[in-house]
């Protein structure tokens, strides 16, 4: 459900100046105001770009959360290919409609 | 009076962001059908080039997410990405508020729409707009349909929210240019980046220019999820295109699937009625 609070931050750190300079003076602090879970909180942090694919964040989103974290395009590709490797299918959000829609 | 041009074209961010990728023959092709518009929207001396969009989470977010949004502000800061990403510098787009709410007001007659008095262009205005305006010297009203957090308007919906923005550009003065932009198949920003279904593509673009109904409005998500990916949603933004010309026909100008721009890369008319 923390999936929201995920794609907010990012949301936000992609649109908003204010956000982007706290990210930059305050991480720490800027993430306690997004509630989210172990897992979500350590690929936002490190970032693992894969497992956030895989959590499901929206790549509309993410793609430039992985530049704003130095990823080249081709990297940012591969990193989530590499996510479905190792943490397996998308679990959540747009991206997991196909396992949803085939039941 | 009745709108002075209707096309439709692609928005993707590649088109000019990694231009450097695509030999330049044919992205010089791609440059000559946008060039086209260009002069043809030139042409038509519109006072405003209204533009049906699908933005990517810029302005609208699924905390309050507008399933039809129209602007009303008298410029626009563009674009929201780092610039060095989209090869766009940033700058300023003048629009035209009061137009955009006599516009707003006739669309509400038929259809319900939000409005937004702040707007930020992302790519899929910007890229259009760099080859189409390149001046920024006309004023740009934009709307959204929102193509990417689901639950998404039904395509039928976009028909008529289409017929609405035709209707309400019939009822000013100004003479108004229309275009949608949006992709086709596509699976942007994700692991398969670079597909492009280009028979389902021809299929929908068949229809489009047929201005078949019917056949437009027999989309379903989860079919167009499965054959075009979600990029594949913003089909909705030609739709609208389709219902706003009143059943008017179109041509293809251009359509080439371009694997490292993730779209296949589509510049099209649309005729007035």
């Amino acid at each position: 459900m923390s999936l929201y609070s995920v794609q907010k931050l990012i949301y936000q750190l992609n649109r908003d100046p204010h956000t982007r300079q706290r990210y930059e003076e305050d991480f720490e602090a800027l993430l306690r105001e997004y509630p989210m879970t172990e897992e979500e909180s350590r690929a936002i942090r490190e970032p693992d770009i894969g497992l956030l694919y895989v959590l499901g964040v929206n790549g509309q989103l993410l793609m430039h959360y992985a530049a704003l974290r130095g990823y080249p395009w081709n990297d940012y590709l591969e990193a989530m290919r590499e996510g479905v490797r190792r943490h397996g299918p998308v679990r959540a959000g747009l991206y997991a409609m196909v396992e949803e829609t085939d039941g | 009076m009745s709108l002075v041009f209707a096309g439709v074209c692609s928005h993707a961010p590649g088109i000019t962001g990694r231009a450097d990728r695509v030999e330049p023959e044919r992205l010089a092709r791609l440059h000559a059908a946008y060039d086209r518009m260009r002069e043809a929207i030139e042409a038509a001396e519109p006072d405003a080039l209204l533009v049906v969009g699908a933005e990517h989470f810029a302005n609208f977010f699924m905390n309050n997410m507008p399933a039809y949004c129209i602007g009303m502000a008298d410029g626009f800061e563009g674009p929201i990405e780092d610039p060095d990403w989209l090869a766009i510098p940033r700058t300023t787009i003048p629009g035209n508020a009061e137009l955009a709410r006599r516009l707003i007001e006739r669309v509400l007659e038929h259809v319900d729409v939000a409005y937004a008095e702040e707007w930020k262009f992302d790519h899929g205005i910007m890229v259009p707009l760099n080859f189409l305006t390149p001046r920024y010297d006309l004023p740009v009203i934009p709307a959204n349909i929102n193509c990417q957090g689901p639950p998404l308007t039904p395509v039928h919906r976009s028909y008529a929210f289409g017929e609405a923005l035709g209707r309400a550009c019939d009822a000013v003065p100004e003479r108004i240019a229309l275009i949608g932009t949006g992709g086709i198949s596509h699976w942007p920003a994700t692991p398969d980046s670079g597909k492009i279904n280009e028979d389902w593509d021809r299929a929908f673009l068949d229809r489009l220019v047929a201005n078949d109904r019917d056949a437009l409005l027999s989309y379903n998500d989860a079919d167009t999820y499965r054959e075009g990916g979600q990029g594949g949603f913003e089909i909705r933004t030609f739709i609208a295109v389709a219902g706003a010309v009143g059943g008017a026909k179109g041509e293809i100008w251009h359509y080439d699937p371009v694997p490292d721009f993730a779209v296949g890369c589509t510049v099209g008319v649309m005729a007035t009625a």
